[in-house]
C-alpha cells in the first residue's frame, strides 16, 4: 500500500435545508484516502456518514446542499482536480469511471424487470460507447465471473437471484469500469453473516488484485476493525478520530471511540458487563455546544461544553483525535 | 428437549414449552399443478422443542429465512401450528381468537423489531400503555390507580420522570425510547414470558447495550421468562443463559450459552462463529485459514434436502447425512449441550431425545 492519496476532501461542509432552517449534517470533514486502502467510515445513524459520501461524490440529493470545501482527486494519469468544480459532462464520465459507489440495501437497487445482463452492459454502453455488442458482453461475463456468479446466470431477472447473489452483482457492476475508488454504503447490513463473510472476503481479494481502494462505510465498528486499514469515526457530523484500525481497536483515544467499542458483545474472552453509551445520539437541529458528545461523555470536563476540540495529532504517530483530553500538538492539514 | 437435564439446576418453572411444534406454509398453486396432485408447502418450521423457564433468557439465533420469527409468532398464537404443541404451565393451548387469545396474551406478550413501525403515531404514549392495562385489567378502579400504574410502567422501563414521556407521541421519541415503550406496553399485560423478536436490531449501536441490560434487569426483577431472537450470536452470548441455533426450519444445536458459543459442536454453528466479525483477527491476519467451514446459501424450503437439512453445504457430511434426520445428540460431558449431527454419534451416547 503506498501513501499517495487518491482523494483529499478538505474541509467539506454539507446541509440540509437553506437559511436558518439549515441543518448541517457534515461539519469541517478533513479525510484523505490513500490508494489500494481501505477506509472505514464508522458511526451512528444520523451521524453524518452516508452524507459524506454523497456530498463526496456529487450525488446529494435536494435539499442538501454543498456549502463548502473541496474534494480533490488524483487521476491516475495527469492532473489533480477538485471534483465539486467539475462541469456536468465531466462529472457524468467521472462517475462510474473513475469512482463508484454500491448503496445501502443495494441488492434492491437492481431494476427488476431487466436482465442482469442488460444492467451490467448499460453501464458499458454508456461509458464506453466505442465497444462492440460482443465486447461489452464478454467483459460483463467476465465481471461476474470475478465476483464470483456463473456466466450463465447473465440472463437471469434480479428475482431470480439470492440476496448474496444481488449484492455481488451491484458490486461487480461498481467495478466494470475500474474505477479509483469504490465507496460501499452499508454494503452488507441485509445479509446473514455467514454471507457477509464471504461477499467482503471476497472484497478485500479484488482490491488487491485490481488495486482500487475502498472507503466502506458501516455502524458495525467490529467488522471495521477486522476489514479495513485505517478508520475514521463519526459523530454529530463531524470526524473525531481518525487512526489505523487496529490503533483503534487496542487503544482509541476518544472516548465516544472507546464506548462504540464497548457496545459490541464478544464472542472472545471473558463475558464481561456492558453498558453501551447512556443518552441518546444528538439531533442535528439542535447540536450541543462546544464538543457534540460532550452530555454523553463520562470524562467531559470543563472545556468540552463550550469549546469544539479540533481534529489534531496528540503526538507523532500518524493518527488523529478532536477531543480535550488529547490536546493539540499539530494541526492536521 | 424435556427430558435434557438443564445446564443449571432447573431453578425456575417452565412457563411456555414447544413441542414438535411444526409449521407448513401453503404455496399458491401453479395452474400446471392443478391437475397434478401436489400441494406444495414451505416448511418453515419442522420439529422444534423449546422451554421457557421463569427467570431464563433463552436466546434463538439463525440466519434470516430460518423461521425463528415463525416460532415467536407461533408461541404468540398469531399464527395457528400445523403440529405439536404449546403448552402454558403445562397445558396445552388452543387458542381462536377471542376471549381464549385476550387471556393466553396476558401472559405471553410479544416485542417487536421494529418501535418505529409497532407504536400508533397517532396515539401518545399514555394511550399506548393504558390500553394495555385496561385491556388485561390492570389499570385498577379509580383515576389514581391509573395514574400509578402508567408510572410503574415507565420507571420500569427506565424511562424517568414518567410524567415527560406521557404525552409525548411517539416521533418525538428516540428509537431506544420507543422500544422502551414498547417494553412498557408488554409488561403493562403482567405477563410471564415475553416474546423479543430482534428487539434491538433496528437501534443504534451505542443504545441496543441499554436496552438488553434493561430486559435483562426485567428478567431478574419480575422473574420473566423471555424468547430472544437474534442473528447476532455475540449478543446472544452476552445476554442469554440457554442458546438455541436454528438453521432452515430445525433446531441444530443447543445448550448454555458459554458452551454453544465457545465450544461449538455443530457445523453450523462453527460457521456462523466464524463468520461473525471479530476485530481480533485483522485484515491479512488470519484470514486464509478456515475458509473451508462451509458456503453457499441456505437451502429452499419448498423441497429441503433430505436426511440433514445442512449437508449440502457441510464440509463435513458423511453419506448417512444426505439421508437420514439427525436426532439431538449429548455433546461432551456438559449437560444440556447437545447437536442434531450424525458426527457426534456413537454406540456410547444414548439418544437424548425420547
Amino acid at each position: 500500500m503506498s501513501s499517495t492519496p487518491v482523494l483529499e476532501i478538505r474541509n467539506l461542509n454539507v446541509e440540509y435545508g437553506l437559511g436558518d432552517q439549515a441543518v448541517r449534517a457534515v461539519r469541517d470533514v478533513n479525510l484523505t484516502l490513500h490508494r489500494g486502502e481501505v477506509l472505514g467510515l464508522a458511526g451512528e445513524s444520523g451521524s453524518g456518514k452516508s452524507t459524506l459520501a454523497y456530498g463526496m461524490t456529487r450525488l446529494l440529493a435536494p435539499p442538501g446542499v454543498i456549502t463548502g470545501g473541496e474534494v480533490i482527486y488524483h487521476p491516475e494519469k495527469g492532473e489533480a482536480y477538485d471534483v465539486l468544480g467539475l462541469s456536468d459532462r465531466h462529472l457524468q464520465a467521472f462517475r462510474w469511471a473513475e469512482t463508484a459507489i454500491v448503496f445501502q440495501g443495494a441488492m434492491n437497487s437492481l431494476n427488476p424487470v431487466h436482465k442482469i445482463s442488460t444492467q451490467l452492459t448499460d453501464v458499458l454502453r454508456a461509458h464506453r460507447p466505442e465497444m462492440s455488442e460482443a465486447a461489452r458482453n464478454a467483459r460483463a461475463r467476465e465481471m461476474l465471473k470475478l465476483v464470483g456468479i456463473a456466466a450463465d446466470r447473465m440472463e437471469a431477472y434480479p428475482h431470480q437471484l439470492s440476496g448474496g447473489m444481488r449484492q455481488r452483482v451491484m458490486i461487480g457492476m461498481a467495478l466494470i469500469l475500474q474505477p479509483q475508488v469504490v465507496i460501499m454504503d452499508e454494503p452488507t447490513t441485509a445479509l446473514d453473516v455467514v454471507m457477509q463473510r464471504q461477499i467482503l472476503g471476497q472484497l478485500i481479494e479484488l482490491r488487491e488484485r485490481l488495486g482500487f481502494s475502498v472507503i466502506f462505510i458501516t455502524h458495525d465498528l467490529s467488522l471495521l476493525v477486522e476489514f479495513s486499514n485505517r478508520i475514521a469515526i463519526m459523530y454529530g457530523g463531524r470526524i473525531v478520530e481518525e487512526a489505523a484500525a487496529a490503533a483503534i481497536y487496542k487503544d482509541s483515544l476518544h472516548p465516544y471511540s472507546q464506548g462504540l467499542l464497548g457496545s459490541f458483545p464478544s464472542l472472545r474472552g471473558p463475558r464481561r458487563e456492558l453498558t453501551g453509551i447512556p443518552g441518546t445520539p444528538p439531533d442535528l437541529k439542535g447540536m450541543p455546544s462546544g464538543c457534540s458528545f460532550h452530555p454523553r461523555c463520562p470524562k467531559a470536563f470543563e472545556p468540552c461544553s463550550t469549546n469544539i476540540p479540533v481534529l489534531a495529532r496528540p503526538d507523532d504517530s500518524p493518527r488523529s483525535v478532536a477531543c480535550w483530553l488529547h490536546p493539540v500538538k499539530e494541526p492536521v492539514g | 428437549m424435556t427430558s435434557i437435564p438443564d445446564a443449571k439446576a432447573p431453578a425456575g418453572e417452565v412457563v411456555l414449552e414447544a413441542i414438535g411444534l411444526t409449521k407448513h406454509f401453503p404455496v399458491r398453486r401453479k395452474l400446471r399443478d392443478l391437475f397434478s396432485h401436489r400441494h406444495d408447502v414451505v416448511h418453515a418450521v419442522d420439529d422444534v422443542d423449546l422451554t421457557l423457564r421463569r427467570g431464563q433468557v433463552v436466546a434463538l439465533v439463525g440466519e434470516s429465512g430460518s423461521g425463528k420469527s415463525t416460532i415467536a409468532r407461533l408461541l404468540a398464537q398469531l399464527y395457528p401450528r400445523t403440529g405439536g404443541d404449546i403448552q402454558l404451565h403445562g397445558e396445552t393451548t388452543k387458542v381462536r381468537g377471542g376471549a381464549a387469545f385476550r387471556r393466553y396474551c396476558s401472559q405471553v406478550q410479544m416485542i417487536f423489531q421494529d418501535p418505529f413501525a409497532s407504536l400508533n403515531p397517532t396515539h401518545t404514549i399514555r394511550y399506548h400503555l393504558t390500553r394495555s392495562l385496561k385491556i388485561h385489567g390492570n389499570a385498577g378502579t379509580t383515576a389514581s390507580d391509573l395514574a400509578q400504574a402508567l408510572d410503574d410502567l415507565l420507571e420500569r422501563v427506565q424511562l424517568t420522570p414518567p410524567e415527560r414521556y406521557l404525552d409525548k407521541f411517539p416521533h418525538e421519541l428516540s428509537g431506544g425510547q420507543r422500544q422502551r415503550v414498547a417494553i412498557a406496553r408488554a409488561l403493562g399485560a403482567g405477563p410471564e414470558a415475553l416474546l423479543a423478536d430482534e428487539p434491538v436490531s433496528m437501534l443504534d449501536v451505542s443504545i441496543r447495550l441499554g436496552v438488553l441490560n434493561l430486559l435483562r434487569d426485567l428478567r431478574d426483577r419480575l422473574d420473566l421468562a423471555i424468547l430472544y431472537i437474534t442473528h447476532d450470536i455475540a449478543s446472544a452470548r452476552y445476554f442469554a443463559d440457554q442458546t438455541m441455533v436454528m438453521y432452515a426450519g430445525r433446531l441444530v444445536e443447543g445448550g448454555d450459552s458459554e458452551t454453544v458459543t465457545q465450544s461449538p459442536a455443530h457445523p453450523y454453528t462453527k460457521l456462523l462463529i466464524h463468520s461473525a466479525p471479530d476485530p481480533d483477527r485483522m485484515i491479512g491476519g488470519s484470514e486464509a485459514e478456515g475458509e473451508d467451514a462451509g458456503n453457499g446459501e441456505p437451502p429452499s424450503l419448498i423441497h429441503p434436502p433430505t436426511g440433514c437439512r445442512f449437508h449440502p453445504r457441510c464440509p463435513v457430511a458423511m453419506e448417512r447425512c444426505r439421508t437420514d434426520l439427525p436426532v439431538p445428540l449429548q455433546i461432551g460431558d456438559v449437560p444440556g449441550h447437545w447437536a442434531a449431527c450424525w458426527l457426534y454419534d456413537s454406540d456410547d451416547k444414548a439418544e437424548v431425545k425420547q
